[in-house]
Parts: C-alpha cells; structure tokens; sequence
C-alpha cells in the first residue's frame, strides 16, 4: 500500500523525539497491515502527542485533553468497520484516567498508543502520571511526594485484552503496534520514550536505562489471557438485535362521561410502599377514559423504600396549564408522613371538598367533608390503601365514578393482578 | 386514534426517535435518567445505540464521535452534569458537530436539589463554553413541546451544524401528562448536507449560502479531518488571523442571521393592553392561567411565551415591545433572561418576577406582579 504519512504535513517534532520513532512505527504498521487511510481513523487529543492524527492521510479526529478514548469509543460503535487509532500522552493518560478504566472493561476494538516520555512536553515539563518521584520537572517538589503510575497494571486489572509495554527505541515497535491494531478487543501500547526538549534537559534517561526500567516491572507483551471475551461492539450488536421491540405508550380510547366538569385537583399523600403513583397514575387513565386531560406529579425522596409519597393529579375537561394545586377538591390521606409534605394543603379546602382519611390519622383543621377508613377492620393492608381509597372515591363519584375506575384498572394491569385489583375495588366500595 | 399518558421525558425519547436518533449517550441524573431508560427501550430494538457513559464527559464524547461518524445523536442530563458537558460543548460549537443535548434543569447550584425544578440554566447553556459562540436553545412547555421541539432540535443541529439544547425543567419532563402524540405533526426529518463537491474536500469550506459546511462521515471513502484546535478550511490548524477572524464570524452569523427561520413562541396579543407578559417553559403555564384570570376581571394584558431562547429571537420580542407600553418578566431563576428583555427594551418598564425555591411559580403570583408590580 505504501506509506500513509502526510506529505503536505510531515512530523515536526523536536529532533530526538520519541514521537518521531512512534510516527513512523506507525505508518510501517499500517503498511504491513495493508490497510488503506479511508478504513483507518487516527484520533488524538492534546500535547505533542495530539499533533499525530494530523501526520497521516486517513480519517483524522482530534479532541481535549483526555477525551480521545471517548470520541473513539462513539466513532467505532458508529462505524464498526473502521480501525481506530488514539494517541495519548502521559498527560492524557492522567486526566483521562476514568476513560481509559472504561475503556478497559469494555474491550471495545481501539488501539491506544500512550506516548509516554514522563513529563508534559508541550506546557514546559510539568508532573505526569508517570514521573519518576527522583526526576526533576517543572512542578518542583510534587512529583516527589506521589508515585508514578503502571499504565500496563492498571490495564490489566481493569480488563484490558491487550496490552504491552514497549521501546519507543526496540526494533520490533512497528511489528507491536500492527499486532495491537490487528487484536480484536481493546488494545493497549505502553511506549516508552525520550522528550529531549523538556525532561532529558534536567534528567538522564537513554534507551538503555528505558530497558532496564522496564525490566524491572511485571512483563506486559501483549493478549491478557485472563482478560479474554468478546469485543463490546459485536457484543452489543447480538444482544441489542435479541432485545424485544419497544411497547408502545398506552392508547387510551374514550368510553365515559365524567360526573363534574371542570378542573378537578387531586392528592394523594401516603408513604413509600402504598403504591401512591401507581394509584395517581390509575387515576389520571380513568380520567383519559372520560376524555379528561390529566397531569400527575410525583414527590418521594430518593430512599424509595422508605419515607413519604406524594402524587398530584390535575383532571379537567379542558387542556391543563398550570399543574400546581392550591385548593385540592380531593385529599386521601393514608398515613402521616405524607400528610407532612402538605400540611398546608388541609387549610385551603373548601365545604364542598373530600378528604377520604386513614380513620386514626389526626389531620390538621379543615373545612371539607371527611370519609374514614378503618383499613384494618377491613382486612386491606397497607399496600393496597390507596386503591381502596380510589374506589371509595369512584363510589362517592368524585372526579371518577366506579366504570371509569374498572377500565382505568383494565388499562394498566392483566391477568391475576387485574382480577386481584377489582377484587379489592368490589370489597372496598363498601366502605364508602 | 387514542389518548396517551406519558411523562415528558418519555415525549423526548420519541420525539428523539421520530426525527432519526441513532445514537444515544448518558450518564444518569436525576430528573433526566428516565430518558435514557426510554432510549435504552427504544434505540437498541431498532438497530440503534444506546451507551451509559463512565460520566457525562465520556457520554457526550462518545456522542460527538459517533456524530462525526454520521449518525444522528442525543445526550442528556441535568445542572451538575451539564457542567462537565462544558469542553465538549465548545468542541461541537468551534468544530461544527451537530448534537442534540436534553437538559432537564433542576434546582441548583451545584448539586442542588434533584427533584425541584428550577430554569437556572437559561444563560449557562447560552455562554458555558469556551470562546463564548452562539448555540440553539429552546425550550418546552408541555407535553406536545416535549415531542416536537425536540424533533424540531434534531433538524436544527443537522442544518446548522451546532449543538441544539432541549430547555426541559424538573417540572415537565418528570410531570405525565395526557396528549395524543399522533395528532402531533413532527417536522419531516432534515439531514446534514454534504458537500457540493466530494472533489479536494475541505471539511471546513462553508456553503457560501447557508454559511455552513458541507459534512461527510468519518469512515467513507473521502478523508474527513476534524479538530477542536483552531482550524482552517481544510481541518488544519491556523495561525492566520484573517482566516480565523473570517470563521469566527461565520460560526456567529449561521446562527444568529437564521433565528427568524426557526422562531417558535406563541403570542397573544390583546387589543388595548399595555402590558406584556413574557415567560417560557413550565412558567408560561402558570402565566397562560394568570392572564385568563386577568382577562376574566376585565383587565388588559399580552402574552409572549418564548420557545426559541437562543439566539434571542430579536425581531419577535422587539416587534412585541414597540405595541405595549411596559414588560413583566417572569422565569425560575433570579433574573437570566431577562436581561435579554431589558437589553430589547431600551427606556421601557421592565418588571421582573423571579423564583428559585423548588416551587412553581403559581398564576396568582404573577397576576399581582401585574396588578401592582
């Protein structure tokens, strides 16, 4: 195929650049692979590592600091027949740490290059996530005080399928990054080299020492068995294609009369368990099944199996703009919790308004007529008060009556629950 | 035909669909996370993507590398999370990447309050990113908006190129609400256009007449070259002060010269009235409610309720201005917008009516303001 370097942009990095070696690696790399520039994509982000995607004629994408992995990740799912290759420094490897963790365990097919040369060249030689703490940089004291980073480790433990720690200088660099590119999973290249405009100006460091560094650590060189499974994106493709279509939102048709008209506001206020937005929820259907517009609002606190629960239901016969509630024609009261949350609610009701209550509750002051239930007496436990208190509600004929409540029922449950949940209606429209 | 009960964050996720997503990142947020369980439902049946970004840097990157690969995508969070969208936003401005970004504001700053609502946001996604050039906003009043809007969203950032936020707020996103989405008629769905010639491509050389540039994928046959470093035509880095002064006027003008093409609001104007009433989002159903109270007392008052943010519609609102005699201005927040009215109104009244408690702002309130305000 030739070499894809770009003849209008050739690499420009200081003389003794690692980066230069990794450049053309890389182009003998694609070479050897045969790949032509349009099947590959180079993505980069920030530092001199960041000046690689514009060196080759292929696809390129250059990004912030850190974020390459995740611009690769979003391109590869899109176009899974492209090689994607990021460059990232030491730097990128830092403030992308999180990305390269994920990136890892989801195995997805990129090869990463790390362009590691301890220091961040193109800002004057600052601290990286792998400064040696005896090397001296630009941060003065600080990298003393932390210990560098084992990309190769880190990647291992975090699943990578491929990784390896390699010789900017080792003669077989261009032969390593094809068998990274070439791996089917997420490959990692750890590559070593010199930055001789910053670090090797206060520090020594030579290919040799590079060697014998790395010798010193746990050997990386290439599939992690341990870490073998199939690619994410193939992955992803099997199981997404076996999910079951999306149901479609309910369709509610039109079969009743509402026995007011007007705007109806409704609150039911009771605690986590009592099933309170499902029975908002059941009661705004039998709205829509009388052709009422309807809003519910929720309020519970982020412990969903413990403490209040609130739900606000706006029924009216014309569309519904404000969806607060400032004088309630309905309030079911269940236990104190709720009533808690909207304590002031009970002061705004008006003599024509119902409050359907748990029949030991104290209730602040009111003006409206009140409906007991003794829920115990009546054998109904706790998850099952607000459904209760529905069919009360239906038998009262506020906002609802008992038809629109059975096809309401109908609506959101089948089966032993439907025929469960009409049971309890039949049973509880007694208590009215 | 049938009536539909949903919330409106589920009106988002299908209005997301019907305009053509195919791609789907997010990291969840309480009161946007059911927007990603509705795309979780929706995208991966129908040979879509859905992922769950490490966080919501990691998800709009994925999203802006899956747009440059040519599909069609949708992010979503909330205050704390948009807050970490910030570089990449800047990125899809300076770089030209189309993305649709849902931000279901909630109560802040910071982390705030997760279930109160709140439009605290209206100038952080107008100016939070770097270098401070135009994005899209609109923003939703209902159900109905919550669909078409964001249908609406997904053909301004293939036209225009540029991130298009949804305005969503606690209140209505997390809010069900009946509405019969087949009644509703979505945009027919526009596509980013491709270059006049694919010939010497230059991912950066504007159409002269829209002012945009044309797009290919990353991945076909034709080299794409994106960047966020500052670029020239061809996707190079620049120096050239001449070239880079000419694009960054250019990223402002296609946006700000097109608001008319994309204006939505809905005006009621009365007769006689000097007063007129401006809100948006949830807001203006409570200020739809004030003025047919007012209206009922015999009392005269216009109503503006904007549905384009951003870029400010300035021919609608200044048009609005020149026939009334004084303005009520009335948001969730402590006073972002209406610095934009204020900028429009010249020597006319401005009054404002401000509230950032978790609590809507009730019709009564507003009908004082305009009574006595």
């Amino acid at each position: 195929m030739g070499s894809l370097l770009n003849a209008d942009r050739p690499p420009l990095f200081c003389p003794g650049c690692a980066h230069d070696r990794v450049t053309q690696a890389v182009d003998k790399a694609l070479d050897r692979l045969g790949l032509a520039g349009h099947q590959v994509a180079m993505v980069s982000d920030i530092g001199c590592s960041g000046l690689f995607d514009t060196f080759f004629n292929t696809h390129a994408l250059h990004g912030l600091h850190g974020r390459a992995l995740t611009y690769a990740t979003g391109l590869k799912m899109a176009r899974p027949e492209l090689k994607v290759i990021v460059s990232m420094g030491d730097g990128g490897l830092g403030i992308g740490g999180a990305h390269l963790l994920s990136t890892c365990r989801r195995n997805i097919d990129l090869t990463l290059l790390i362009l590691n040369n301890f220091n961040y060249g193109m800002t004057g030689g600052q601290c990286s996530a792998t400064t040696p703490a005896n090397a001296k940089v630009a941060s003065g004291f600080l990298n003393q005080l932390e210990v560098p980073l084992d990309a190769c480790r880190v990647a291992c433990a975090a699943g990578a399928g491929y990784v390896a720690r390699v010789s900017a200088y080792h003669a077989s660099l261009s032969e390593q990054i094809a068998a990274a590119i070439s791996f089917n999973g997420f490959a990692m290249l750890d590559i070593w080299g010199v930055c001789p405009g910053r670090y090797t100006r206060r520090n020594t460091l030579t290919p040799q020492m590079i060697e014998a560094d790395m010798a010193r650590l746990p050997p990386a060189q290439g599939v992690v068995e341990e870490n073998r499974r199939p690619e994410f994106g193939s992955l992803y493709q099997a199981r997404a294609a076996a999910q079951p279509p999306a149901a479609a939102p309910h369709q509610v048709t039109v079969t009743h009369r509402a026995p007011q008209s007007g705007r109806r506001e409704l609150v039911i206020l009771g605690s986590a368990g009592q099933r309170i937005v499902t029975a908002g929820e059941i009661l705004c259907l039998a709205g829509l099944t009388a052709g009422l517009h309807a809003t519910q609002k929720n309020d519970y606190p982020i412990t969903v199996l413990r403490g209040h629960s609130v739900s606000e239901v706006v029924l009216a016969d014309e569309k519904i703009g404000y969806t607060g509630i400032a004088h309630p024609h309905v309030i079911i009261a269940l236990t104190l919790e709720g009533v808690a949350r909207r304590q002031a609610l009970f002061g705004a009701l008006r003599p024509d308004a119902l409050v359907i209550a748990n029949h030991h509750l104290q209730l602040p002051q009111h003006a409206a007529e009140q409906v007991n239930i003794d829920f115990k007496t009546a054998k109904i436990k706790s998850p099952d008060w607000a459904l209760a208190a529905l069919a009360v509600l239906a038998e009262r004929r506020q906002a609802i009556h008992p038809a629109m409540l059975h096809s309401a029922l109908a609506l959101r449950f089948a089966g032993r629950v439907l025929e469960k949940a009409m049971d309890l209606v039949a049973r509880s429209a007694r208590l009215a | 035909m049938g009536i539909n009960f949903m919330e409106g964050n589920e009106a988002i996720a299908r209005g997301a669909l019907a305009a053509g997503c195919r791609f789907f990142a997010g990291y969840p947020i309480t009161p946007a996370t059911t927007i990603f369980n509705t795309m979780l439902q929706l995208l991966p049946p129908s040979g879509g993507i859905c992922l769950q970004g490490e966080d919501e840097i990691a998800s709009m990157g994925f999203c802006l590398g899956a747009s440059m690969g040519g599909l069609k995508v949708m992010t979503a969070t909330s205050g704390p999370g948009l807050s970490l969208y910030s570089e990449q936003i800047s990125f899809a401005v300076g770089s030209e990447i189309p993305i649709v970004i849902i931000n279901v504001q909630r109560l802040g700053p910071s982390t705030g309050s997760a279930t109160r609502g709140a439009d605290g946001d209206i100038q952080f996604m107008r100016w939070g990113n770097s270098g401070g050039l135009p994005v899209i906003v609109l923003a939703p009043v209902d159900l109905s908006d919550c669909y078409l809007l964001t249908a609406h969203a997904f053909n301004l950032a293939e036209t225009y190129r540029c991130p298009v936020f949804i305005a969503a707020n606690k209140e209505i996103s997390m809010t069900r609400e009946s509405v019969d989405l087949q009644s509703l008629a979505l945009p027919v769905p526009s596509h980013r256009a491709a270059p006049v010639t694919t010939e010497a491509f230059m991912p950066f050389a504007a159409d002269p007449g829209t002012g945009v540039p044309g797009f290919l994928p990353m991945g076909g046959e034709v080299l794409v070259r994106q960047t966020s470093s500052t670029h020239g035509a061809e996707g190079y880095i620049t120096v050239d002060p001449g070239q880079i002064g000419r694009n960054q006027a250019r990223l402002v003008d296609k946006l700000e010269s097109a608001v008319q093409r994309f204006t939505f609001y809905e005006a009621d104007w009365q007769t006689g009235a000097e007063t007129l009433l401006v809100a948006y989002g949830v807001t203006a159903r409570a200020a739809v409610a004030a003025v047919a109270r007012l209206r009922s007392q015999g009392r005269l008052v216009s109503l503006l309720v904007l549905k384009t943010l951003w870029p400010v519609p300035e021919a609608l609102i200044s048009g609005a201005l020149a026939d009334h005699r004084r303005v009520v201005v009335v948001e969730m927040n402590m006073g972002q917008y209406v610095r934009e009215i204020r900028r429009l109104a010249g020597a006319k009244a401005v009054v404002f009516l401000g509230q950032m408690n978790g609590e809507l702002i009730r019709p009564e309130q507003i009908m004082e303001v305009i009574i006595h305000g």
